[in-house]
């Protein structure tokens, strides 16, 4: 699957989890622009999971804030 | 009040300001600190004088009443005595007495284990084992709800860590299953959870652990003494004692003092002592408090009436505060446990003092530590709380739950 297909799955999987309508860019972040707490991550993290069949561990959620990082990761993750 | 915001830049404190305001404001209406609680006396292991007033507790982890019973107290007295008051030494170099054998030793009976090591704490147990032994590019596959014991063993070790959905099995196997070939793999479970006090369904787990080549380590620090036929805990109750890798437990709890452990079947688990830093780099334990401990699990061992009664009190408890209209965390009595569910931290802390005012403690569980964001009054029963006493608090928690208008 190639980015702008992740991108496009990923956009949907979000919907239901962004309870306030925020426009999404790459540069939109969870913790402040989409104020996702941590069983909202717990949540979201487990339907990309799911749908790519692949793990994202804590450790490279670390390294997530904003919509593009989680993109770049899951393709780098498929990619692997 | 102002002093908090005008400190400048550089205060290291300043990540602190939000939690520091949430605890004013609920300070400042008046109510009693819940956190700040000073027993000037403890009367037995279900009663104290708590801020000056004489208290039922049902919020310590004393679950089977052996803080105050004759036999552990004299064997604490006897090594006191005899061994002195600390050992001032880890336990690799001057710190392992024979009363620290005998305590592991005790452990290994109780369990039927091959291996027992004793600890500082629990925590340290949880700390210390986890991270020693998975470290980088291992994999722990562990419960979201995990205690913070678990966590920070995670932390410290280095592995990658994949949380699941709390007691969801298949949320487990999924990760299981998508992880890398040849990659080794913890799984860390608990028997109870203990903010809400429900049971973990640990014959499933463990069985899917061991069919995708996991080691398996349960945390039965709420289970200790109670659960199981002899008191073994969730595993022993649900029969996968024998595949359990580690079990780790505390003496905080059923057994009444303090200290944590871990017992286990591996051949080279003796190498623990020597490469498990929150063991080597600490004193011992004092010799009275591994004698009060080595005497209280081998009494816990022939408790099972003892069990039996705390069963009824924990069913009693429950099915009172059901028909009360309180909400709880379990649809059933699970444990020793009842979590009592608040509608907010505001109303959580008026009920709490309401109850403290009736003469009874309750622990007031709020978030990081609870599950959901959830405000709970936890409810933890003793084996010594007679069935007259159970009455009386739900009598308690009847008039506080319509004062604070929760019922």
């Amino acid at each position: 699957m190639d980015r702008a297909s992740i991108d496009e799955t990923i956009r949907n999987l979000i919907e239901p989890f962004n309870k306030k309508l925020v426009a999404i860019t790459d540069a939109t972040t969870f913790a402040n622009d989409l104020e996702f707490d941590s069983l909202t991550v717990m949540d979201f993290v487990a339907a990309i999971e799911d749908e790519f069949d692949i793990i994202i561990s804590m450790n490279q959620q670390a390294e997530i804030e904003n919509f593009g990082q989680l993109i770049d990761a899951v393709v780098k993750i498929q990619g692997a | 009040m102002n002093e908090v915001t005008s400190v400048d830049t550089g205060d290291l404190f300043s990540k602190f300001d939000d939690l520091i305001q949430t605890r004013e404001t609920l300070l400042s209406s008046g109510i009693e600190d819940p956190y700040n609680l000073v027993m000037e006396k403890v009367l037995s292991p279900t009663r104290a004088i708590c801020n000056g007033r004489d208290t039922i507790l049902l919020g310590t982890y004393n679950y089977m009443g052996m803080t105050f019973d004759p036999d552990v107290i004299e064997a604490g007295k006897d090594a006191l005595e005899k061994f002195g008051s600390g050992t001032t030494g880890s336990r690799v170099l001057n710190g392992t007495y024979q009363g620290h054998k005998d305590c592991e030793d005790a452990l290994i009976e109780f369990y039927g284990m091959d291996h027992a090591m004793v600890f500082a704490t629990g925590y340290q147990a949880n700390l210390g084992i986890i991270s020693t032994i998975a470290g980088k590019g291992d994999y722990v596959v562990l419960d979201i709800d995990s205690h913070a014991s678990i966590w920070d063993g995670c932390a410290m070790g280095n592995a990658e860590i994949v949380p699941f959905k709390h007691n969801d099995v298949e949320a487990m196997e999924k990760r299981l299953r998508r992880i890398p070939e040849g990659a080794k793999t913890l799984v860390v479970l608990e028997g109870v959870y203990s903010m809400l006090g429900d049971v973990a369904p640990l014959k499933e787990m463990v069985r899917i652990a061991k069919e995708h080549g996991a080691m398996v380590l349960v945390d039965e620090a709420h289970s200790m003494g109670f659960i199981g036929e002899n008191g073994r805990g969730v595993c022993e109750e649900q029969g996968v004692m024998d595949d359990c890798d580690f079990i780790i437990g505390t003496f905080s709890k059923s057994v009444g003092t303090v200290g944590g452990f871990c017992v286990s079947n591996h051949p080279k688990f003796e190498i623990m002592r020597l490469v498990c830093r929150p063991y080597v780099f600490t004193a011992s334990l004092p010799p009275s408090v591994v004698a009060t401990a080595a005497t209280s699990i081998r009494k816990l061992q022939h408790g099972s009436n003892k069990r039996a009664h705390l069963w009824e009190n924990s069913k009693r408890l429950h099915a009172g505060l059901l028909d009360l209209g309180f909400s709880l965390g379990t649809d059933t009595p699970q444990s020793a446990i009842v979590a009592v569910i608040m509608p907010d931290l505001t109303q959580g802390a008026m009920m709490w003092e309401a109850l403290l005012k009736e003469g009874l403690y309750v622990n007031l569980a709020r978030p990081p530590a609870t599950p959901a964001n959830m405000t709970l009054l936890r409810c933890s029963l003793c084996a010594e709380h007679s069935a007259e006493e159970v009455e009386t608090i739900l009598g308690m928690f009847e008039r506080a739950g319509k004062k604070v208008d929760i019922i």
